[in-house]
Order: C-alpha cells, then structure tokens, then sequence
C-alpha cells in the first residue's frame, strides 16, 4: 500500500518537472516562432541581399531606406575592437589566477572579477557616457567621445569576466600530473604554461572567448549609450556607430506596429539572433571536438 | 663522497608536510647503474622520498626538507642549485602515464626542446633514438604525428620513459610506473628497465614484491616514514635482518 503510493508519487513529480521544463522551451520556441513571424514580412519589400549589404539605413524616410550592412559592421567592428583588448586581458588574468597567484591573493582576486560581471550593463554605459566620453574627447581633441571605442573598451570590461572566470576553470582543471609531467623535464613554469598547460586547456579558452563575444555582440544597452548611434560604416575606430541592438532599442517604440519599419527592426533582430546562434554553435562544437579522452579531458 | 660509485645520496633526510613529518632521518646510497627499489606499505613515505630526489616535492607549498641530498657529492637542496638543470639529470616517471595532448613525436621533443636544443635533425635522431630505447619504436613508427593520447596505457607510460630518456638524465626515478598497467604491459616495462641499467642509474618505488625481486639490485623498506632495512635484493627477500622486513615480504601485514 504505502510502495504503491510512494510509486504514484514519484511519478506525479516526474511528470510535474517534465511539465515544468516542457513550457520553459516551449516559451523560447514560440518567441522564436514570433521573431521570426513579425520580421520575415519585411523581405516582401526588400530583398534579403538589399536588406543585408544596403549600405543605407533611413527607415522613416520617403522612400525609406531598409539596409542594415552599416549597424552589422558596426555590431561586428564593435565586438572585433572589444575581443582585441578583452581576450589577452581576460585569458591573462585566468592564467594568473589559476597557476601563478598564491592562494590568498586568487582568493580575493576571483570574486572580484566575478562581481564585475554582477555590474548592470547601464551602470557601465553610464560610466562610459560620463567618464569615458569626455575623457576621450578631451585626450584625441575628437568631436564626440562616444563611438566605437568608447563602445568597444565598455563591452571588454563586460566580456573580461566571462572569458576569464571560464577560462580559469579550464585551466584549473588541466590535470597536475601534466604540469608535474612537463616539469620533471626541465621545463620552467613558464614553459610548461605556454606548451602543455595552455594547449591542452585551449578548448576550454575557445568557449570562453566565443561566449564572451557573443554577450558582447547582443549587449544593447552599453552600445545604445555609448556607442554614438550613427547609422554608417565606420571610417576609423574614433567614429560613431549604431550596432544592430542599440538601433532596435532605440527605434521600437516608435515604430508603427506592423508597419514596413517594424517589420524590419524584427528582421534584424533575427539577424543579430542568427550571430548569437552562430557563435554559440561554433562554442559548442569546439568544447566537444577538442575534448580530448582520459587523463586531460576538460 | 669518498665512493665514486655512488650516484646520489640522501643524509639524515626529514621532510615535513606542514607539522606532519614524512620522512625521518633516512640516509640512503644508490651506486651507479644500479636499480635500486623502495618497497613498503602505502603511505610509509616511499613516494615522498622519491620525490625528494628532483624536488618535485617544491610544488608544495608547506613542504620542508631537512638534511641532504646529495647529486654526485653537491647536496641539491643547496640554494645555488638550479632546480631546472637537476631535473634535467634526474628524470622521473610517474605512477599514472602523464603524456602530453601533444603527438607522439612532440610528446618526445618536448624535453629537448625546452632544454634549448633547436636542430632538427638532432631532434629527430634523439626522439627516435629515445623511442627505441624504450622498445615502443616498432608499435608507433608509422604514427609518430597522432597524438599520444590514443596510445593503450602501457603504450603511454612508454612514451613517458621516452620522454625522462630523450634529455639524457643521469638518474631515472620510477614511481610505480606498472601500477596502472595489465601484466603483459608490466612485463615489457620491467624487461626495459633491466636493459636501461646499463646506463643509467635507477631508483623504483613499487608496490608490488616480485617486481622489486625481479628488477632491483638493492631493495630499501621504508615503514612509516623511516627507512627500516636496506640490502642486496637477494639477501633481504630471503634473509631480512629485521622482524619488520620479514612480516612485510612474507605478507603478514601492509
């Protein structure tokens, strides 16, 4: 009797969490069904080449002008700017943490780089509006202290604690007989970190780079504030830009429902959905084809 | 060191784990191209004192030597000694095979190579030479670029005699190196330290009796951090002069 009861219960919460974590996809699957409905629309105005390489973007004009090529670029050359100052910053403080810093010192280290991932995006874009910008200005003699620098250098304070706290996990975890294996050899620290250490850790850096990238290429509100919000091809870093977020954020609300701008601000939300996609795809097929089998597997 | 047969040596040697002490006043010779094995129960310090020999005990960050260790007549621990140049002449195996996600042949090189030599063609003479030197040549010749890591296990630990072989070491160290291996693999470990012997000057913690019969000359037991008796491995297997020794090799306890 009590077997029996205890059976049915048991399979009651089996199928209460399979029903819970049913409608959480199920909620994702049918925003993806919506961003998909609200911006496939557009390319019965434009075609999808016009829409992707058109250099303008002047939606409210007559005749409007739906080409999103300049805020890709400037999505892309803002995240390119930022993984050039955030993966060594990020890749080097894990390196330290892991294998240099005594114990201490990692101790109080780590949390620290952790919070500055607790930081909201609009406390880091307000510092880049207020500190930042007119530094910038002031320093270069330029005309506007927020572009694609600015912008740029705020998404690699947001990408470091990603990049770095993923990375230290996977060099934690290179196993100690590797480093042990490499030192008994006569290698130095140094160079049992940069040959045996760093390599067999590199997928696991790999992810951490490309996750760290892709929050910087979906981040809206840091590029909204700081990035300047020009709608062109950028000439030199020092130019103002209008990533794929920032213009989606700023144009929504004033977008007529259903009408030709919305549909295309939605299209490039899918745009900017394919890129996360693609670099999340990318992270997870480079964690399983590098894993590597037995003692040094991540 | 009076003796210029002897290789290393350690005087009156204690290690401390934090307050814990490892090892007590173990003094202990190891004469040239010799085989010498460390034998006793788990824990009685045997590893640790192995360790001792190329300071890989350094790692530990609480760890204290007292005492010498001598290389040759120069004590090791010596604060001039180059800890990268002793372990160039002292090279270790480890109880698990450790090599690198590298391929074979840079799972070879790599001790060269960090050790400054740049000449390939001498590289590649010394990888060969190492690979044949630990009898894994005719198994990998044809897969010299795949990487190590799908080797069996005892293909490994192989490699990783290669390996402490290819920067020419003066000492070898072996710690447990067939402990993780099946008997087949065991036996071809075993046949290749006898011929290394010829030159090179061995020391080999096991856990196993018969193996310590089989491939030493001297055998030490080693109980509870001290060094209990030492002999020619022939004496002490069948005429130990301590009660200790006995129950141990007979297996009345450990």
């Amino acid at each position: 009797m009590t077997g029996n009861r205890r059976k049915k219960a048991e399979k009651t919460m089996k199928s209460l969490f399979f029903i819970i974590a049913t409608a959480s996809v199920a909620v994702l699957g049918m925003i993806m069904i919506f961003l998909f409905m609200e911006g496939l629309p557009i390319f019965k105005e434009v075609s999808v080449k016009n829409f992707l390489f058109g250099k303008y973007w002047y939606p409210t004009s007559d005749p409007p002008d739906f080409g999103i090529f300049p805020l890709i670029i400037a999505s892309i050359s803002v995240t390119g700017v930022s993984a050039v100052m955030a993966i060594p910053l990020g890749v080097m403080t894990a390196v330290y943490l892991a294998e240099l810093a005594s114990k201490r010192v990692a101790e109080i280290v780590k949390p620290m780089v952790e919070l500055l991932a607790a930081l909201p995006s609009v406390v880091i874009g307000f510092f880049g509006m207020v500190v930042v910008a007119p530094f910038l200005q002031d320093i270069f003699d330029m005309p506007t202290g927020l572009n694609l620098f600015n912008a740029s250098l705020m998404l690699a304070f947001m990408s470091i604690p990603t990049i770095c706290s993923i990375s230290e996990d996977a060099i934690y975890s290179v196993p100690n007989a590797l480093r042990e294996g490499s030192l008994a050899l006569g290698a130095t620290q140094w160079e049992t970190i940069i040959r045996v250490v760093l390599p067999a850790s590199i997928s696991g850096i790999s992810t951490a780079v490309i996750l760290g990238m892709s929050r910087a290429i979906g981040e809206t509100m840091v590029v909204l504030m700081v990035a300047g919000g020009a709608a062109m091809i950028p000439g030199s870093i020092f130019d103002p830009v209008r990533p794929m977020p920032a213009s989606i954020a700023a144009e929504m609300a004033e977008a007529p429902f259903r009408g030709e701008h919305y549909y295309a601000l939605f299209a490039t939300g899918i745009v900017l959905f394919l890129f996360t996609l693609f670099f999340n795809v990318i992270a997870d097929f480079i964690s399983n084809r590098y894993r590597q089998v037995g003692e040094a597997s991540l | 060191m009076s003796d210029n047969n002897i290789k290393m040596a350690s005087e009156h040697l204690d290690f401390y784990y934090g307050d814990f002490k490892a090892l007590h006043d173990v003094s202990l010779q190891f004469r040239k191209k010799q085989v010498t094995a460390l034998i006793g129960p788990s824990g009685c310090g045997k590893s640790t004192y192995l360790r001792c020999l190329n300071r890989m005990n350094d790692l530990i960050p609480i760890s204290r030597v007292e005492g010498k260790i001598l290389l040759e007549g120069e004590d090791i621990y010596n604060t001039s000694w180059d800890v990268v140049s002793l372990r160039r002449r002292v090279g270790m195996v480890f109880q698990k095979p450790n090599p690198f996600p590298k391929t074979i042949f840079e799972n070879v090189a790599y001790g060269l190579r960090v050790n400054g030599i740049r000449d390939k063609s001498e590289i590649e003479k010394r990888v060969t030479e190492s690979i044949q030197q630990a009898a894994l040549w005719d198994e990998v010749k044809d897969r010299l670029q795949e990487s190590a890591l799908g080797l069996s296990g005892g293909q490994q630990q192989r490699l990783c005699i290669a390996r402490a072989l290819a920067v020419e070491p003066e000492v070898v160290l072996m710690d447990e190196p067939a402990s993780a291996l099946d008997p087949i693999a065991t036996q071809k470990i075993e046949e290749l330290i006898h011929e290394l012997k010829q030159q090179y000057t061995i020391i080999i913690v096991t856990h196993s009796m018969q193996q310590a019969a089989r491939v030493s000359d001297k055998t030490a037991f080693f109980y509870i951090g001290k060094l209990i008796e030492v002999g020619d491995t022939d004496t002490l297997f069948t005429r130990p002069r301590l009660k200790q020794t006995e129950d141990y090799i007979t297996g009345r306890f450990g």
